[in-house]
């Protein structure tokens, strides 16, 4: 692997570019692996690269039935913040956040992770209680959290219009949360990847697994069979499709969910404000664009599309929280594939087929998660036993009830 | 340079009205009909804007909305746009705008250091650098790069125009108001069908206005203003000029933006919405939007004067202007022909570049008469000129237009028209989750098939003659009214149309030059995202090869155009790397809108008081005159506290709440949700939808219950009360109306729809006035003469009828303080006179008002629950203590199967218990947690504090909480540590009931 640095990209410019490798290969599919991972999304290539690096285990392919990161990994609103209530979810995304802070160095690749603070608007006081309680319970967690009051809310956002129809009273603040570049995050574990040997096979969809007494023995794919010594599936909205494929249920509704970019603008918004009563979130990326979502389709479907009443339900809020976007115009509007529990928690787990594990349930907000989701995963993949830090999410908790209700808590999941 | 670039007598500009513009800071004139880009390019204005990345000096580029380049901030202050293609804002008086991206000015901007350096800066370099020293990422590197990104500028103050979204249903929605759609309309609309014809352009004719053309034996312009009046006589046919269709959804739902005060500029009068978002739902549509030529990729194909023949000829014809006096037309084939004609004709010198070595046919010929050198079998090779153009290189090709065939020569000229084939324009089809199939002979993608009732006609449809157009539009307009129930489906009959034949045509995708791509000179594919065709080759040599991978590492298509002049010429970019046909390399997604749509259009007239309205209750006023604050409780505004002179909100509830308690107090309890629910099998269902029994409640009692979701977790609780066998009038919190409701209908009609139960909402029917305290029963007595308010015969929980302060009212014993209460529930339309009523008389009772803060104090002190606040979907019943009201007889109801789950049924859950500060002046913050031993973080928590108040009646602080394992824990000692990391208090778990504990005043 070359190693990308500013002087390497000044050899190159004076070759015009023309000696540069590629990112990774793109080689046909070996007979077996030691693990397959199913699914080229952030998730499953964090995962390959993870048992690669720590785990030793390089024999592996993942396999991607588009293109690498085409799923929820290249459609999402690239939001990081590891502010959650419970002390499992805590563990989990700020153990997400600690390697998203070396994540560029880690694979050589500028996935511009960009900790621009990111804020939760409490409008009416329930919400003031619901941050109150997340606050109390992060800062304990050793996790940095601060409570704002309007007038410091409104130090961060100028343009913010604290009066508006659920007046703002105040807000909490995670400085260490932000946005990074949900494309690169994906090339830049298959970089690093393939630069272990990990084999990454896209336009090649897993259509069904060969069990034999409970255990997997391979993945069956439109490129024909697949050995496996383990797999892996990290299919995000189609999880359930591949539990089926398995035969057994997962406890998941797949439901779209949508986002927005307004036309690029100089630079009017610092950090990421989400707000729960006033429901969009919003941020501006590198290139400029408001980043816009909102919450999910109210009907469950695979259509990787929004309806129109969700782009209605965004511009609302936009407008009542930013009034000077009135003018400022959406330039674009798309949908991803959620995969939803019903506690709002991922499932990282083992299945009731041997050798096979999911991870899935990210639902609207497992980007954030990315590199700790695929680290747990990795090394439960290895040893044959949970991670302590994903023990928590097995899908055993909805038989015991023993469930991670970050719903109950906040409503808001990005 | 007063509009030297005018064209004696040609164009649809009005002469007769001169309008002053202001570009850069200087002054300007135009005509009534320009566009802001052809005023600036009758003025002679050549370089309007800098390009994202390089900051390239760039030109406009076409004459509609897939402008790339001339893209400028339009007005300053509160009405300032950023991003406003000049091509579309039209000319009015006192316009003013200004170039974008670009510092100290546009002529001399700082930002063009990027393209000396720009062989550093090819596409993705970002993810090749930046990432050492990695503490530099954000506060230097990320800085600059999103000061030099962006476009436009937000604007900073409020935007003072309004805007209304409209509802629309139709037979026939037809997008696009060229020959095609206007014939469309006419053949549908004679048939009497509802009729929609939205057109982006301010007038209808589409490319039709460009040209010199003749239908029947007249000017196109004249068919255009016949068919217009025609259309416009027909009392089912709506028009919508200057209305783009900018998104197609599932099941024919189009929405379409109408700009309709726009090109007046800004107005004081608001009574004209500035742009009306229409929602149609369409029975049948036509998507006759036309086609965009596809430039050329040939070297520095981005200079001032670069311009599509298309939008050269339009310049010429339409706004009667020439885009330049030195023109090379470049193309490879006939249809730029008539561009170069009519140019010659205008007076200017023409050269034609043609890629083919043998053109030939009328159009060829008649240049050729007109005395055009024709440059065959050549391409440009590189283009000369920085703020503007001035000069060409040219070529001959070799046989596979790969290399060049001889050595290059110059021609000077001041402008390039550029015609590199047509796109059909098949975003909508496409969006509609229609397919698309590549064409080979017409080398474009055209629509294939779409699930929905849609069909496209006209150049959209990659008919690209105008007889074909026409007759197409006709058709489809015919057969679409048919489908909706009109006509026969038999087309009118296509007027005459002189037909010019047209030779086949080159497609050379790259055009060579006399160096190797990339080496120096730039062909440029993504003018405004600075794209260019080496960048293509170099995302596929880095494995970037899929078209999402391609679009999103190079960022071609990602601007505000969303790649309308881009996005095929990159497909066969990557398709020659690939060696693959365009269609293997595939398409991209189109997404909506097609073109970018104002928030505030999308938005509507749902601003301010009209976005999520208020809801108050009858008493609103009476609460407004008394002075009341208010909270926002859901939707609501509910009455939070009575604040009298100078009392801040602590003081005024303390009062509230010691005055309700000691003589009695009123409070607005009418956001309560309220559901009637009636049939045979009521009683059964409530047995489902709560914890404990409700088949053997007496009618005229009421039952206090809790409901669960599937996993015995406690999500609403309230009273119902049984007014009849088969008649209940349940109550729910105030944020769970409408959730309760939901769910209710939900079993009912997902998993038991052969019950007979029926739930109505009757929340905003009654009018509830809570009266409460040891002087409730005095006032009562006072207000009512027809209802024995004696506690001795009106027990708690039981319900009466009878008439209170005048009004039929139904009298429930409620009480959520824990005191002698009466909830007095009056027909809506008396509530406020109620309310008013009962305030008088209460005065020699001592009555108090109180709000929403004093109602929590108040119940707190008495350890009931709020759901929501003390619980929090995680909650059962147990936790709360509250065993006693799950039944044990019961076969189910919903959430009892859970409470069997190791989790739900284990010790040491948290549990409700209440929270005493070993100072009792500090009121602990809601939200904060308790600790066994305080230390640093990360720290075990025991539980939080849910509710917490400063109560007068018990003389302390009071709070409530969950705590693990908490009713064994009765007495422990805990500590709560603060935010500010220092501050620790001591606190004590107790019952969680603070006054009263032997509930003694429940009857007075
Ligand atoms: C609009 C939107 C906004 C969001 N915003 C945020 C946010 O701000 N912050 C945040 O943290 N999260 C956000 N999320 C959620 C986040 O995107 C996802 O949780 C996360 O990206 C999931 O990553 P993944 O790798 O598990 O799934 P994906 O990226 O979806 O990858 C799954 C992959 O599996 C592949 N696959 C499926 N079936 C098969 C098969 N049979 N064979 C082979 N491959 C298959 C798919 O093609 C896909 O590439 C958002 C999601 C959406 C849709």
């Amino acid at each position: 692997m070359t190693k990308y640095s500013i002087f390497s990209l000044i050899r190159n410019a004076l070759s015009y570019h023309e000696n540069w490798q590629k990112a990774w290969r793109s080689p046909d599919p070996k007979p077996a692996y030691d693990v397959v991972i199913v699914g080229g999304g952030g998730h499953g290539l964090a995962t390959a690269y993870y048992l690669a690096k720590e785990c030793g285990i390089t024999n592996v392919a993942v396999i991607e039935k588009g293109w690498l990161g085409g799923g929820n990994t290249g459609r999402n609103t690239t939001i990081v913040r590891s502010n959650y209530l419970w002390d499992e979810s805590a563990a989990l995304y700020d153990h997400a956040i600690k390697l998203w802070e070396t994540m560029s160095q880690d694979l050589n690749y500028n996935v511009m992770f960009s900790q621009r603070g990111l804020l939760h608007l409490a409008h009416n006081v329930h919400d003031m209680q619901e941050i109150g309680r997340r606050g109390h319970a992060i800062k304990l967690n050793g996790i940095d959290s601060e409570f704002l009051s309007p007038a410091q809310v409104k130090e961060m956002v100028p343009i913010i219009n604290l009066n508006c129809r659920y007046p703002v009273m105040g807000a909490l603040l995670q400085r260490r949360g932000g946005t990074a570049r949900h494309d690169a995050v994906a090339w830049g574990y298959a970089r690093a990847c393939d630069a272990m040997g990990v084999d990454i096979i896209q336009n090649c969809a897993v259509t069904g697994f060969e069990i034999e007494d409970g255990t997997v023995k391979a993945v069956e794919t439109t490129r024909g069979r697949i050995g496996a010594g383990k797999v892996g599936v990290v299919t995000a909205g189609h999880s359930s499709v591949m539990a089926e494929m398995a035969g057994f249920r997962m406890p998941l509704e797949s439901f779209p969910l949508q986002a927005f970019v307004s036309e690029p603008l100089k630079p009017v918004i610092d950090c990421v404000i989400m707000s729960n009563a006033i429901h969009a979130y919003i941020s501006q990326s590198d290139k400029g664009e408001l980043v816009i979502g909102g919450s999910g389709d109210p009907y469950i479907s695979y259509s990787q599309r929004g309806s129109f009443d969700q782009v209605e339900h965004v511009a609302g809020p936009v407008l009542e929280l930013y009034p000077v976007f009135s003018r400022v115009r959406m330039m674009r509007q798309w949908g991803g594939i959620t995969d939803v529990t019903v506690d709002r928690s991922p499932i990282l787990t083992k299945t009731p087929v041997g050798n096979m594990y999911f991870n899935c349930g990210w639902g609207t907000g497992g980007f954030k998660a990315t590199p700790g989701s695929g680290h747990v995963f990795a090394h439960s993949i290895a040893k044959g036993e949970m991670h302590p830090i994903a023990a928590p999410f097995s899908m055993d908790r909805f038989n015991t009830g023993a469930l991670i209700d970050e719903a109950a808590a906040a409503a808001v999941a990005h | 340079m007063s509009q030297s670039y005018r064209i004696e007598g040609k164009g649809r500009i009005d002469r007769s009205k001169p309008i002053r513009f202001t570009w850069n800071g200087r002054s300007y004139q135009g005509y009534q009909g320009d566009t802001l880009a052809s005023a600036l390019l009758a003025n002679g204005v050549r370089l309007v804007g800098r390009s994202f990345k390089y900051h390239r000096p760039r030109g406009i580029m076409t004459a509609g909305s897939e402008e790339p380049n001339a893209v400028v901030q339009l007005e300053e202050g509160a009405r300032t746009e950023p991003n406003t293609r000049a091509t579309m804002a039209e000319l009015y008086d006192g316009l003013t705008a200004n170039a974008q991206n670009c510092w100290p000015s546009v002529e001399f901007d700082v930002g063009a250091l990027n393209a000396k350096l720009s062989r550093f800066f090819p596409a993705g370099f970002y993810y090749k650098t930046f990432m050492w020293p990695a503490a530099l990422w954000e506060p230097l590197y990320e800085k600059i790069i999103r000061r030099a990104a962006g476009m436009g500028e937000s604007p900073e103050e409020i935007d003072p125009d309004s805007y209304a979204q409209h509802f629309a249903h139709c037979d026939v929605l037809i997008a696009g108001g060229g020959p095609a759609g206007l014939s469309a309309a006419l053949a549908a609309g004679r048939t009497g069908a509802r009729v929609i014809l939205a057109d982006e352009g301010a007038e209808f004719g589409g490319s039709l206005l460009a040209d010199t053309v003749e239908i029947a034996g007249k000017p196109a312009a004249d068919w255009i203003a016949e068919t217009v009046a025609e259309l416009t006589a027909m009392p089912e046919v709506t028009l919508l000029p200057r209305t783009t269709v900018s998104a197609y959804y599932d099941h024919n739902f189009l929405t379409l933006t109408e700009r309709v005060t726009d090109h007046m500029g800004p107005r004081a009068d608001d009574s004209v919405p500035r742009q009306r978002f229409w929602k149609v739902r369409a029975k049948q549509t036509i998507l006759a939007q036309g086609a965009i030529e596809r430039p050329l990729l040939f070297a520095d194909n981005d200079r001032p004067g670069v311009m599509l023949a298309s939008a050269a000829r339009t310049y010429i014809n339409r706004y009667g202007v020439l885009p330049g006096r030195e023109i090379v037309v470049f193309t490879g084939n006939d249809s730029a022909y008539p561009a170069a004609l009519d140019a010659k004709a205008a007076g200017a010198r023409v050269e034609i570049v043609d890629l083919r070595t043998d053109p030939k046919g009328p159009l060829v010929d008649h240049a050729r008469a007109q005395g055009i050198e024709i440059h065959a079998g050549c391409g440009i090779t590189g283009t000369r000129g920085t703020k503007a153009l001035h000069g060409c290189d040219v070529a001959p090709l070799s046989e596979d237009g790969k290399s060049l065939a001889d050595e290059p020569f110059s021609i000077g000229c001041d402008c390039i028209a550029v015609a590199g084939g047509w796109n059909p324009t098949v975003h909508l089809h496409s969006q509609a989750r229609g397919k698309l199939s590549w064409d080979d002979t017409k080398q474009c993608f055209v629509p294939g098939y779409c699930q929905w009732p849609t069909r496209s006609a006209g150049a959209g449809n990659g008919t690209f003659d105008l007889a074909g157009c026409l007759d197409e539009g006709l058709k489809a307009g015919a057969a679409a009214a048919h489908e909706a129930g009109f006509g026969k489906g038999a087309a009118p009959e296509a007027p005459a149309v002189e037909l010019s034949e047209e030779g086949p045509a080159r497609q050379v995708w790259i055009v060579p030059s006399d160096v190797p791509l990339g080496h120096g000179k730039k062909h440029f594919h993504d003018h405004q995202n600075d794209v260019t065709a080496a960048d293509i080759h170099l995302a596929a040599r880095e494995g970037y090869v899929s078209v999402e991978h391609l679009k999103r590492y190079t960022t071609t298509g990602m601007g505000t155009d969303q790649g309308k002049t881009s996005n095929v010429n990159a497909l066969a970019v990557m398709a020659d790397i690939r060696n693959a046909r365009i269609p293997e390399v595939g398409t991209t997604t189109f997404r909506p809108p097609y073109v970018p749509t104002t928030f505030g259009a999308i938005g509507g007239q749902n601003r301010r008081h009209l976005f999520l309205q208020e809801r108050t209750t009858p008493m609103h006023a009476a609460h407004v005159a008394n002075g009341a604050v208010f909270e926002d409780v859901g939707d609501w505004k509910r009455p939070w506290y009575f604040p009298r002179d100078g009392e801040d909100m602590h003081e005024a509830v303390q009062r509230e709440c010691r005055q309700a308690r000691e003589t009695c107090g009123l409070l607005d309890a009418s956001t309560l949700g309220k559901i009637d629910i009636q049939g045979p099998d009521a009683a059964w269902f409530l047995n489902m939808m709560y914890t404990n029994k409700w088949d053997t409640l007496a009618v005229g009692k009421g039952r206090y219950g809790v409901m669960l979701n599937e996993h015995g977790m406690v999500i609403d609780d309230g009273v119902t009360t049984r007014l009849a066998e088969n008649h209940f009038h349940m109550t729910t919190t105030t944020g769970g109306a409408a959730r309760v409701l939901g769910m209710l209908e939900e079993w009912l009609q997902t998993e038991w729809p052969e019950r007979q139960v029926y739930c109505t909402s009757v929340t905003e029917q009654w009018a509830v006035c809570t009266i409460t305290g040891p002087n409730a029963k005095a006032l009562m007595a006072d207000l009512t003469d027809d209802i024995d308010v004696d506690p001795a015969n009106f027990p708690f929980l039981a319900y009466r009828t009878g008439t209170v302060a005048g009004a039929p009212a139904r009298v429930y014993r409620i009480s959520f303080t824990g005191d002698l209460a009466y909830e007095v529930n009056v027909p809506a339309r008396h509530g406020l006179a109620v309310w008013t009523t009962i305030l008088e008389r209460g005065r020699k009772h001592g009555l108090v008002q109180y709000g929403t803060e004093t109602m929590h104090v108040l119940r707190a002190e008495k350890g009931f629950i709020i759901v929501g606040q003390d619980t929090d979907g995680t909650v059962t019943p147990m936790d709360l203590g509250m065993n006693w009201i799950v039944s044990k007889k019961k076969d189910d109801f919903i959430g009892k199967r859970s409470h069997s789950r190791s989790d739900t049924a284990r010790e040491g859950r948290k549990q409700l218990v209440g929270i005493m500060t070993e100072d009792p002046n500090v009121v602990l913050p809601e939200g904060a947690h308790l600790v066994n031993q305080p230390g640093k973080p990360p720290i075990a928590m025991e539980g939080h504090v849910t509710s917490s108040y400063m109560s007068p009646n018990v003389g302390r602080s009071i709070a409530l909480g969950l705590i693990k394992g908490g009713r064994d824990r009765i007495g422990d000692t805990l500590h709560a540590p603060m935010m500010d990391g220092k501050t620790v208090h001591k606190v004590t778990l107790t019952e969680p009931v603070f006054f009263d504990k032997e509930g003694k005043r429940t009857n007075g």
